[in-house]
This record gives C-alpha cells, structure tokens and sequence, in this order.
C-alpha cells in the first residue's frame, strides 16, 4: 500500500467519524434510523412558533436544556461528535494532539439574553428599552457568560480546551458547505505536512424563531407543516423548500502513514476536495451550473478518479425547487448518461438541513455507506419530479458494494464544495 | 535566498478613518498628529469612524450596494482597492483562479426592530416568544439576513468582484485574521494555491458591535489615549475603528511572471491560543517569536486594541524580548478592526518597507524612535481577549525588488 497519492500527496486515512442529528447521537442509532427510512423532523415545541410560516424544524431536543440557548447547543454537539470521532481513532480525547477545524454558525446575543439585559438596565436607572439600555446594563453588571456567547471563537476555544487540540483553532463558515470545508481545510493542512492528525467538526444548534423568520423570508422553507416527517422531499415534484435542522459531525483524519505506524484501523480514505465559488446571485446558482459542475469535477480531478470510480453520490439535496434542479443539472453534466445509474440520495430528507454541520454530517453518513454496503434511502418520494431523472434510492435502503462516494455541499453565498470518499485500498 | 513558491505581498487596500486606499492611510499614519474620533453619537464610547465614501467607485452597481450593510460594503470595497492595487481587478481568468480567504464575523443587527420589540416587551407583552415572532415576521427586511451573514462578505467579493477560485470564510475575532493570512500563505508555499484575496472588515459604528464588547468591560469609556498608555483611562482600554484591510499574496513566481510590483516578502506566519494568563501567554509569544524570527526585525508593527490585560502582557513580552526594536501600536491611529487587525497590521509593515521609511511614534512613550528604515519587520497580533499571531516582512530579494 503507497502512502502518496497519485500527486505524491500524503493519503489521508479516515480514523474516526462521529454524528449527532435530531435522530439521535451516535454513528450507530443514526445509521440504525437512516437506513430504516425514519425521519427526524417533528414539530417544533421549543418555543413559541405563533405567526412562523414554518412551524417543524430537526432539533435536537435531547442534548441541553431548551433554556441554555443556541450557543450552549452548539457547543454540547460539536463536543459530542468529535469525542465520538476521537474515542473511534483511539487517540488521547483530552491531549488530542492535532490543530481543529471547526465549522459554525455565526453567533449573536439571543433573545433571552437581550430581554435579561434590557431588564437589567431598567433596573439599573435606564428609562427607554433600547441599545442605551442594554449598553448601560453591560457596563453595570457581570455579565460574563453573555460576552463569551457573544464571540464568534467561544465555541472553537471551549474545544480546543476539552480535547487538547493544538495551536489556533480555524473556525469557519461557508454557509451550507462549511462542514466539507472544515474537512478540506483538514485534508489540506495534512498534505502541507503540518500535521499528521487533524479534527475537523461541524456543528449548528441554532435553530430559533428568528432563524426560521430569515430563511422564510428568502422563501427558503418547506410550508408543508401538517405532516412534519413528509415535509422534505428532495427531487420530488412537490418539494418546496429545505427544513432546518441541528446536529453535528466530525472526522479525525490522519496521514495514512502515521496511522498506521500507530496501528490505526483505517475507515475510510480522504481521496479529494473540489470547491468553486459562484458570482452569479447571493442565493441563485448560475443558471448553467457551471459553479457546482467546476466543484464536482475539481474533486474528481483532486482525488485522481473519474466518473466511472463513483458508486454512489450523498446529495446536497435540500429539498428547495432550485438546489436540487441545479445538482441535477450539473450531475448529468459531469456524469452524462452514465448519472442515471447512479444511486444518489438525501440524507436531508430524514435529518432535515442541519446548515453549518450538514457537510460533516454527510461525510460521515458517506463513509457509512461504504463501510456497511447499505445505501440510505431518500424517503417522501412520492411523487418524482419529470425532469429529474435519477436514481434516488426512492424510500428504501439498499444493498450495494460501493467503493467510492461523491459527497456534494452547496451553499448561499456561491459556495460550493465537494468531497470523495473512498473505501480503504485492499 | 528567493524560491518560486515564496509568498509576496501584491496589492494592498485599506479603508480606514483615515482614508482610503494603501497610499493614502500610508501618507496619513506617515504624518499621524491626532487620531478621527466620534464621541458623541455612541457616548460614552469613542469610536473611529468612517469617512464618507463613494461607494460606485468600487461596488458599480447600486443594487450590490444596497444588498450589504456598512461591514460587508466596506470589505468589498476594500476588496476592490486591493485587487486594483495588484493590477489584477477585471482581469477575468486572474480573477476566476484566485483563491479567497476572509476573516468576517457579521451580525449587523436591525436596530429599529430589535428596539420595537424590547418596547413590546416591556409593555408587558402576554407571551414574550409570540410577541417577538410577531415583530420579526412584520418588520424584518428580507434581505438583511443575507447582508449580515458572515460568508456573504465573500459572497459579495465574488459578485461584484468575480474571484471564484475559491472561497472560504473564517471567524473569531483577530484569530480569524491570522488564521485566514497564515493559511492563504502556507497554502501558496505548498504549492496549493498560486494567488488569493486575503483580509477583513468592521463596522464599529453600530451599538450591536459596541455591545459584545461591552459585556466583557473591554471598551474605553473616558476617550482617546494611544493604545499603550490607556491604564488611567476609565473602562477597559480599547476603542474600536470603522474600516477594513485586504492583501493580494502571491507566490514569487506568479507575481513576476506577470510583471507585478511586489510590496515585500511575507515570511513566517505563526499563531497559537491557549490560556490567558500572563505566564501562559509570555510561553507561547516567546514561542511563536522563536518560529518567526520576530525578535530580529528592525521594527515591530502592534495592533494591540488596548484591553488593559492583555496590552500589559504584551508590554512586558515587548520590554523583555524586543527592547531594542521600535514598536508602532497601529490600532491608536486606527482603532480596533476585530477581525482586519492581523491583516491591517501586515498591510502597514508591508507599505513602511515599500516607501523604505519607518512608520512614526503614534504618540506613546512606549513607542521608541527609529534611527533607520527597517529592512525588515514583525507583526504583532495579541488578541484582546484571545489568540496570539505574529508574521515577519521583509524586503523583497530577486527580480522586482
């Protein structure tokens, strides 16, 4: 077995994933769920969603108190799916030992604690509610615990302390691909021989009023709110919008050498990462594909494979009329005919789009395919859209030898970043 | 000794209080005598602010402007000053292969919305979570999401200025900054990247931005001292700038088969993070000054923010291990740009090697003068709160020197 690639490139073993989703926690209750086909999206009862258009959302409910906020959230996730990640690795959870990339929500001041700080300034002599007054109210008081929320590194730097990473943590957003940059940052960091072992995370807990309110008013959001499990329903005629979602996802990567100097069971390799940024609209995808096209054939090309090496495609597949035309659109035009052949499924349509972690996420799920031969299926397909025409691995699982997965992440802002996974060479 | 795959500073583009474009906030901090303040309109908070600028000149379309708040307009222009600097803005395929990374937090809130529901509630609204869907669903412009998420300063780089190589967004502070100009450079030294687009914004002039700041005490309450000399000042020490900085870098090779001017080398660049406490910090600035040579360049450009802790800790770090070297704490001329600190204080070091003069004591004591123009020098990033970073520039060797 070499331990270059085929550009003299250091192969990158893939030695520990871990998965949080509104599923459950844990690689083996999610594949357990994925691959029967169940969904994790359900009403929405963490808060008020009077006057919302969209009242179902994939929380995770069962992580932190409702009352601990977005920030706590994401944190309690990102920790769970890299200690999941680095238990699998079998290397030190606490002396990890190698730099994080961790992709994350942007973070602001939540509601609760504007309102608390709004209440504090009145108290101490503020007379209209306000900016003055929560401004008043910070300089009067001790409000640690708000600042630390506040910041955009807090997450990463509470990593960094729990598991030992080394040097300054990357923390990162490219919208709805920012957990396959996470990995690419990783994977790129480990050909520069920075290092030999990296994690990379990405985690998202904010789904709140607010966030459903902004995603609404870009016409984002699945209305269809009658029937929470049926409501996404990626490549269907009748899919009209994703559905949000929270968890997280992680891999510890590592050069193949050094793994398996250490004795490492190897599952699964890092082949490629594509990526190609749009400037066509903030939203829209160029009307050619020609962003997501470059991203896909650039993986391929990263990982030294061609069409023909690909076995089973991992969607973006959100769920919105415009996401999953365009992926269909560039996947036939990389893979011509040969695309109809090919499974390709969303895992969006059980765990909803989990945004900054769903690229993580989905690597994981990716490498599960691989390693337990069992295609997760894209449920609610009930209705196929004419002009789609793939194999979605329509409700059901199946059973099938893959050796080599195209995971696909797509984002607001022109982002677009693609990733190969590929079983461990025999 | 000069390799291909050594990284190059290009193209420089600043928007500051004091100006805009590379040479004119070099021409400004050159002749430093006071700082631009505003200390009303956020009293008791001091802040630099923004001049007017002429959006057009580098965001054409109306419509694109209208489609960001103040940070993500002032990154994108400075964006634009910086590519047209490098001589590579409208060059399509330049552009199409280059790589992007920005140091972008965001969160430019409504205030106006935000204000009418702390009304509500304080009115004594039933059910505060309704009362607050209920003001969001009516009020909120559907486009101030985009204009305030954090990847679309990048989004808009790519709109207005079509760079698509790549694209990739970092947050968290000054960190994010160090990490996005360490990153672009390793990734044009391995060979994984020929040129990219690399810096930050900040809009300080919004009460949200104040705020996060605030909660932690950091801000001055009592005006403008320069950075080093802000312990008798009521509040925490810093005073934050409205304004941005971008660098193009490339490799050697790149810039001079093209015929670019090149500003000067960009040598090591080394970050780390860890525990705040005096005696963890000095380890690892004594570190990460061993990996970059900080300590034996002629001069040292600071862009501490003035945190009363952290700007001691770095006094001391200076005092002991730098004596010698004239430093420049850039931020009291500029204020403190969150995210664009590292790349601002880069882009100063960058433009004081190219005029061939040192940049001038602002104002503090602790700022030695400088007998000679340095030939090379260092760049000091301590985080107000967090993150250490630092790089070294010096003169350009080989062919465009």
């Amino acid at each position: 077995m070499s331990f270059t690639d085929h550009a003299g490139r250091p192969v990158i073993a893939i030695t520990g994933a871990g998965v949080v989703s509104s599923l459950g926690a844990g690689k083996a209750d999610n594949w357990a769920k994925l691959t029967a086909g169940q969904s994790g999206i359900h009403r929405i009862t963490r808060f008020a969603t009077e006057h919302l258009r969209t009242t179902i959302a994939g929380t995770v409910d069962f992580m932190t108190p409702a009352e601990a906020g977005s920030a706590a959230l994401t944190y309690a996730l990102a920790e769970s799916a890299a200690l999941e990640a680095i238990r699998e690795s079998g290397l030190s959870e606490s002396d990890f030992g190698g730099p994080l990339f961790l992709a994350a929500p942007p973070v602001e001041l939540e509601w609760w604690q504007r309102l608390a700080l709004d209440a504090a300034g009145r108290d101490a002599g503020g007379a209209e509610p306000g900016y003055d007054r929560l401004l008043l109210a910070a300089r009067s008081g001790e409000h640690l615990e708000f600042y630390r929320s506040s910041q955009f590194g807090t997450v990463g730097q509470k990593l960094q302390e729990r598991l030992g990473t080394r040097g300054l943590p990357v923390t990162l957003s490219t919208a709805c691909a920012s957990g396959a940059t996470a990995i690419q940052l990783g994977v790129e960091a480990i050909r520069r021989g920075e290092a030999d072992r990296v994690v990379s995370v990405g985690t998202d807990g904010s789904v709140t009023s607010e966030a459903l309110v902004r995603f609404s008013l870009l016409s984002a959001l699945s209305t269809q709110n009658d029937v929470p499990e049926k409501a996404s329903k990626p490549f269907s005629k009748d899919r009209d919008g994703f559905v949000m979602a929270e968890g997280a996802g992680a891999l510890v990567m590592e050069s193949l050498e050094s793994a398996k100097a250490r004795g490492a069971t190897i599952l699964g390799i890092l082949e490629g990462c594509g990526e190609c940024a749009d400037d066509f609209h903030r939203t829209r995808s160029k009307p050619d594909g020609s962003p997501a096209i470059g991203a896909v054939r650039a993986a391929l090309e990263d990982a030294g494979v061609s069409t023909t090496d690909i076995g089973y495609v991992n969607a973006h597949g959100t769920s919105t009329p415009e996401n999953d035309k365009m992926e269909y659109l560039s996947l036939s035009t990389v893979f011509g005919e040969r695309m109809a052949s090919i499974p390709i499924s969303s895992n969006k349509s059980m765990i909803g789009h989990t945004l900054t972690a769903a690229g993580a996420i989905e690597a994981v799920f990716s490498l599960l395919a691989i390693r337990t031969g069992t295609l997760p299926p894209t449920i609610n397909h009930a209705n196929p859209d004419p002009a789609i025409e793939l194999d979605v691995v329509p409700n059901v699982a199946r059973q099938a030898d893959v050796k080599r997965v195209l995971s696909n992440s797509f984002g607001f802002g022109g982002q677009n970043t693609c990733l190969v996974i590929a079983a461990e060479p025999a | 000794m000069s390799s291909p795959n050594d990284v190059v500073i290009t193209g420089i583009g600043i928007l500051s209080s004091l100006g805009e474009g590379a040479e004119a906030n070099w021409a400004a901090l050159r002749d430093f005598s006071a700082p631009v303040l505003e200390t009303e309109r956020f009293a008791p908070y001091t802040v630099h602010p923004l001049p007017e600028i002429d959006w057009s000149q580098q965001i054409a379309k109306r419509g694109d402007q209208r489609q960001m708040e103040a940070w993500q307009r002032i990154g994108t222009y400075s964006a634009g000053l910086a590519l047209e600097d490098a001589g590579i803005k409208g060059n399509e395929a330049l552009c199409a292969s280059m790589d992007m990374i920005v140091a972008a937090s965001g969160g430019e809130r409504d205030v106006d919305v935000d204000t009418m529901i702390l009304n509500k509630v304080a009115e004594g609204a039933g059910d505060i979570g309704v009362a607050i869907n209920e003001v969001l669903t009516t009020e909120l412009r559907p486009t101030l999401f985009l204009a305030q998420l954090s990847n679309l300063l990048a989004g808009n780089i790519s709109i207005v200025h079509k760079v698509t190589g790549s694209s990739r967004t970092f947050m968290g502070e000054e960190g994010s900054g160090m990490s996005a100009v360490q990153t672009a450079a390793a990734r044009i030294r391995a060979g994984q990247s020929t040129h990219a687009l690399v810096g930050g914004a900040y809009n300080a002039e919004h009460p949200d931005m104040l705020l996060g700041y605030e909660l932690g005490h950091f801000l001055s309450r009592g005006g403008w001292a320069p950075v080093w000399d802000r312990d008798g000042i009521e509040g925490g020490g810093m005073i934050s700038g409205s304004g941005g900085a971008f660098l193009v870098l490339e490799s050697r090779e790149h810039a001079e088969k093209r015929g670019a001017r090149i500003y000067c080398t960009l040598g090591p660049v080394a970050a780390d993070q860890g525990p705040v406490g005096s005696d963890r910090t000095r380890a690892r600035l004594e570190r990460l000054a061993a990996e970059t040579g900080l300590a034996e360049t002629g001069m040292i450009v600071s862009s501490t923010g003035g945190s009363h802790a952290r700007t001691a800790d770095e006094k001391a770090f200076l005092s002991a291990h730098a004596l010698d070297i004239p430093v420049r704490g850039i931020a009291s001329a500029l204020g403190h740009m969150r995210d664009a600190q590292f790349p601002m204080a880069v882009a100063f070091a960058a433009l004081s090697l190219h005029y061939g003069e040192a940049i001038p004591a602002l104002g503090s004591i602790f700022e030695a003068e400088a007998v000679s123009a340095p030939a090379s020098i260092g760049v000091l990033t301590i985080g107000f709160n967090a993150a250490e970073g630092m790089a070294v520039v010096s003169k350009t060797q080989g062919a465009g020197a």
